[in-house]
């Protein structure tokens, strides 16, 4: 097998996998992470409210998002998004939309989920003597929570909620079940194309064992910092 | 929205030739159980055998154990259910490699063994997390008794590092149960894949991904249902002793 090893595949589709792909990835990755830290951020928020009918409609949707498959997800939102659209837009008709904003409406609904988690054990972490101060101090209770309590959290969090990133990271390669070009769908199109399924595996294989690999001993680094500092 | 609700398609003949849509969503659960809990069994054996090597005194093999853990960890499970389903068996003897490709129940395998090594890395981690936070004079005072090391881990240190570990590890189980469904991408016919199948066959999207959407809510709470009930029963047996 290593004998017909052909690399000269993997050279000629570089670009297509990094320009078309993993750009593709990328771009998912990191709007994805800004929009589920917000909305996980409001769900979190709602989770902790003392209304209880707030409380409950956030668990409730964390809670099943938690409990089925990512894919299963993605298939939802593809059927569910033009039925949104057209609530929203009051028309008759499913409204078409792209790959990208399907995908990407998915992936912040899924991992708002999972921020929503973590973002509420690190508000939790934060000694309820600093709300009492804030109080103390006249703050209103969103003043409080925006510029006392917030901040510490994040800086309490921010390994966890960066590894949940390099999770997304990975999921993202699922989109592949949309045939939409991500880096692992571009690889497998150049593999179908050429018959080159070993050398195309091989290489996506590498590229994200580097890449998760790299990003994870660099939040390792950043941990052990921040314990430092503190 | 002029979306037309039929609760009665799952009555219906499927036009694949495999019953009704009912019958087709069951063989497709039965899949996703038999896959996840086969994949869950490998899971437990890999990961408790790697996550304990990952904390002996000998670097060689603790370093064996972590690369084990970090290439299984930082690849995504889509792309190695690939590995295994296209790479692999170009790597074995030829006559092999043409088997496992015809092999009738090849998609299953591959999930089952793909889905254990992944989820074992996490088990592993675990694992080895509950013996890391047993205080180190455990592991002493079993050598200063005479025991041998093997001797101490597998009557001192992983009894209680079971206990520590089983609770944390209902995030895992439930994972393996999701996770099954990254079968559907090299073929094997599970639940997600039913359902997805049903909906481009009769159209009646909806129904189908409410339907499969409460049988994973059902699978998960049986799964956190059952690890309690373990994990009650063995904190139990620690307190008679």
């Amino acid at each position: 097998m290593l004998e017909t090893f052909d690399t000269g595949v993997i050279a000629r589709s570089l670009r297509y996998l990094f320009l078309d792909g993993m750009a593709f990835t990328i771009q998912l990755t990191v709007m994805a992470m800004i929009g589920g830290l917000i909305l996980g951020t409001i769900l979190a928020l709602m989770r902790l409210s003392s209304n209880a009918f707030v409380a409950a409609i956030a668990t409730c949707y964390v809670n099943v998002v938690r409990a089925v498959p990512l894919v299963l997800v993605i298939f939802w939102f593809y059927f569910l998004v033009p039925y949104i659209g057209a609530w929203l837009t009051g028309s008759g008709k499913p409204v078409q939309v792209g790959a990208f904003s399907s995908s990407l409406t998915t992936f912040v609904m899924f991992e708002a989920a999972y921020y929503c988690e973590i973002m509420r054990a690190g508000i939790l972490s934060v000694s309820p003597g600093q709300t009492s101060a804030g109080r103390a101090l006249g703050m209103r209770d969103g003043q409080v929570m925006a510029s006392i309590v917030l901040p510490q959290a994040v800086r309490n969090m921010l390994p966890v909620l960066l590894t949940q990133t390099i999770v997304l990271f990975q999921d993202v390669s699922l989109v592949y079940v949309l045939s939409i070009t991500d880096f692992v769908g571009a690889a497998a199109k150049v593999a179908q194309r050429d018959n080159r399924p070993v050398e195309m595996y091989v290489f996506v294989a590498a590229t994200y064992f580097l890449l998760s690999f790299g990003m994870s001993r660099i939040v390792g680094r950043l941990q052990r910092r921040m314990q430092v500092v503190r | 929205m002029n979306y037309q609700w039929n609760w009665g398609i799952f009555g219906e003949q499927s036009p694949d030739g495999s019953g009704t849509y009912l019958q087709a969503v069951i063989d497709g659960l039965g899949w996703t159980l038999a896959t996840a809990l086969t994949a869950w069994v490998v899971a437990l054996v890999f990961g408790f055998a790697v996550g304990t090597l990952s904390t002996v005194a000998d670097r060689r093999w603790s370093k064996v154990a972590n690369a084990y853990i970090e290439l299984f960890r930082n690849i995504p499970l889509l792309v190695q259910m690939f590995l295994f389903y296209f790479v692999f068996p170009e790597m074995l003897p030829a006559a092999v490699g043409a088997w496992l490709k015809s092999y009738e129940y090849s998609s299953f395998l591959t999930a089952v063994v793909s889905l254990g090594c992944y989820t074992s890395a996490r088990v592993a981690v675990q694992v080895g997390a509950g013996i890391r936070s047993l205080p180190r004079g455990q592991f002493m005072a079993g050598l200063a008794s005479g025991m041998k090391p093997w001797q101490v881990y597998r009557f001192i240190l992983l009894p209680q590092a079971l206990r520590i570990v089983i609770l944390p590890l209902t995030g895992e189980f439930v994972g393996v149960m999701k996770n099954s469904a990254v079968a559907l991408t090299i073929g094997l016919m599970e639940l997600t894949a039913r359902t997805r199948a049903m909906t481009e066959l009769s159209f009646q999207t909806f129904e189908a991904f409410t339907v499969a959407t409460a049988l994973y809510v059902a699978m998960n709470l049986t799964v956190i249902f059952v690890m309690r009930h373990v994990n009650e029963r063995l904190t139990a047996q620690a307190g008679r002793r």
